[in-house]
């Protein structure tokens, strides 16, 4: 068989077919039981670091600011 | 020993490229080539001169903000000298004689075209998606830009493309593919920033504080990995000399028109979609100061849009050579993917819900919440005219046009604007923006203009489409093409006029920003709501 004709054949039988069961997948997957709580805490990331989280475990971590230039000024 | 390395690859660089422009076969490749010995040049004396000083201490306590900076100064320049040419060429229709005798052939309509589209797309657009994933990555994983100068690269080598890319137009270097017009060496040099881009974004993926990897990273990623893939693949050419940008495609025929509008479709899909959903997912909760609407419908319009863009490009090829089963597969998942944008539409703007009243009060909302009105708007329009009855009377009319300027007007200039507002006060320390109320006359500046853009075409377009199609009892066509054309001229005036309003809002928008980064007092910004 022709490499063309054999990967439109592919494509349009199997491929097709695990492209839709995955995609199928991830709504169930998004719907799964106990996302609620994850999706809720992960939708809440862009209001935390807003200063780059500081490693060095200090008790002030005063490094954490962005602008140390303007600290209280 | 680094700055040895450093000093004799940039020599060999500055040797090349003399070479080449000696050996040049054409104008635009000698002027580039001029280019690149000009600045490999300078960055050989800047090391050459600073090889003793001692390595300069990177504080990395805090984020990577300056490429950021960076970002935001050049998105905002290049969208203006974008503007500037759309409106240029906007009259050079209207008034031909503005295609003037003594500047030809560097500043006809056909040259000064993609100068425009690239200066709008690539520059401003690229310039703004590039610098918003750097910052977002970066927030939203808890992790400094991981690859130190790596994103600097990124930064400098992208604009000296958007450099390259637009000179050639000028020169008359183009591969005559439409939003790809960059000849092999451009090309090559992309791909070799995208794979930095890519590796810096990723780097700073796997470096995250936060477990989960928030959606906005989603779209940003996808859009990285998916423009790589296409820009590789629409690209494939062989040049006639190393010496010369002249190349030839390696697709011929249908095969070639498949792969370009494969390759476009997906860059509106992709860079001015997916791209700019992942900035819509960081700001406009950010600036809400709530989060999300829903996270579910965002992963499900995430899916969704990637396995149906990917499919949409052959409604760009309804009634040519295209087998029909090819363009009703482009058609069906055009229609289909109306759902999912629409979906996040709505996803965004009920991010709002509680806080409508920020409408009143918050001009940078307000100019998100118009772009996002604007993204339904012509993701409903774009599923319509992908049918092909209804592609039969608006393809080739200014109605296409009309249709990608209120996406690419409304839709990303509004929410790069917005971007823009939320930003610049944020990365040099000031409380607001210069000029609130400035921001208001670019808003209404902004929206008059795209009103009476798009309005304007879609008069032209149709009376176009219906002129073209209309014939008499005999069956002969009534119109003539110079009739149609002859027909349009108020409707390119009013489209004229629009674009002058968006220009001049960006030059206030300009202004502003300049007003925000020189003057007033340094205080850390306001930041949305606390975390918890």
């Amino acid at each position: 068989m022709e490499t063309y004709s054999f990967l439109r054949e592919l494509a349009d039988s199997w491929v097709l077919l695990a492209l839709t069961l995955f995609f199928l997948g991830t709504i169930v997957w998004a719907f799964r039981p106990g996302s609620r709580e994850t999706h809720r805490e992960t939708a809440d990331i862009p209001f935390r670091n807003d200063t780059l989280p500081c490693d060095k475990g200090c008790p002030d971590c005063a490094c954490k600011t962005a602008f140390k230039f303007d600290l209280e000024a | 020993m680094t700055n040895y390395l450093k000093l004799l690859a940039l020599g060999l660089v500055v040797f090349i490229a003399a070479l080449a422009a000696n050996w040049a076969r054409d104008l635009a490749y000698q002027i580039h080539a001029l280019i690149i010995m000009a600045i490999a040049s300078g960055m050989f004396i800047w090391v050459l001169r600073t090889t003793d000083d001692p390595e300069p201490r990177i504080d990395a306590s805090g984020y990577m903000d300056g490429v950021v900076r960076a970002g935001v100064i050049a998105t905002g320049f290049w969208g203006v000298v974008g503007f500037l040419v759309g409106v240029v060429i906007a009259f050079q229709l209207a008034f031909p004689v503005l295609n003037l005798d003594w500047a030809q052939p560097y500043a006809n309509f056909g040259r000064l075209r993609p100068l425009h589209t690239s200066a709008v797309i690539f520059a401003f657009g690229g310039n703004a998606l590039i610098m918003s994933s750097f910052y977002i990555v970066q927030r939203t994983c808890g992790a400094r830009l991981w690859g130190g100068n790596l994103a600097w690269f990124v930064f400098w080598g992208y604009n000296l493309f958007i450099v390259l890319a637009a000179t050639g137009y000028l020169l008359g270097a183009t591969q005559s593919k439409e939003y790809a017009e960059p000849e092999w060496y451009v090309d090559i040099w992309l791909t070799i920033v995208w794979v930095a881009f890519l590796v810096v974004y990723l780097g700073t993926i796997f470096t995250r504080k936060e477990r989960h990897i928030y959606v906005a990273n989603w779209f940003l990623l996808s859009f990285i990995i998916t423009v790589a893939m296409l820009h590789i693949v629409n690209n494939i050419s062989i040049p006639v000399s190393i010496w010369g940008s002249k190349s030839v495609q390696v697709f011929a025929g249908v095969q070639d028109a498949m792969t370009q509008w494969w390759y476009g479709h997906n860059a509106v899909g992709f860079f001015l979609t997916a791209g700019f959903l992942g900035m819509m997912y960081y700001f406009v909760p950010k600036q809400a100061g709530r989060p999300v609407f829903s996270y579910k419908l965002s992963i499900i319009h995430f899916w969704a849009l990637i396995f149906l863009y990917i499919w949409a490009g052959p409604h760009h090829l309804h009634y040519t050579a295209l087998p029909d089963w090819a363009s009703t597969l482009g058609m069906v998942f055009s229609i289909i993917l109306w759902m999912p944008s629409w979906g996040g539409m709505i996803n965004g703007l009920m991010t709002l819900q509680g806080a409508w009243d920020k409408l009143r009060t918050d001009p940078i909302i307000r100019m998100m919440v118009i772009s996002l009105a604007f993204y339904g708007m012509s993701t409903f329009e774009g599923p319509m005219m992908s049918i092909r009855a209804v592609n039969s009377l608006s393809h080739y009319t200014d109605w296409t046009i009309g249709h990608v300027h209120s996406g690419a007007l409304g839709w990303n200039g509004m929410i790069t604007f917005g971007a823009l507002y939320f930003l610049t006060p944020k990365l040099w320390g000031r409380a607001q923006m210069y000029s609130m109320s400035a921001i208001n006359w670019h808003f209404w500046l902004a929206t008059i203009g795209i009103v009476l853009y798009a309005s304007s075409m879609w008069v032209t377009g149709i009376m176009e489409g219906l002129m073209w199609r209309e014939v008499d009892a005999q069956g002969f066509l009534v119109n003539s093409f110079a009739d149609t054309v002859s027909a349009k001229f108020p409707m390119y005036v009013v489209r004229g006029l629009g674009g002058v309003l968006y220009l001049a809002g960006a030059l206030i928008m300009a202004w502003n920003m300049w007003m925000t980064i020189r003057g007033g007092e340094k205080v850390t910004a306001p930041v949305g709501v606390p975390a918890e």
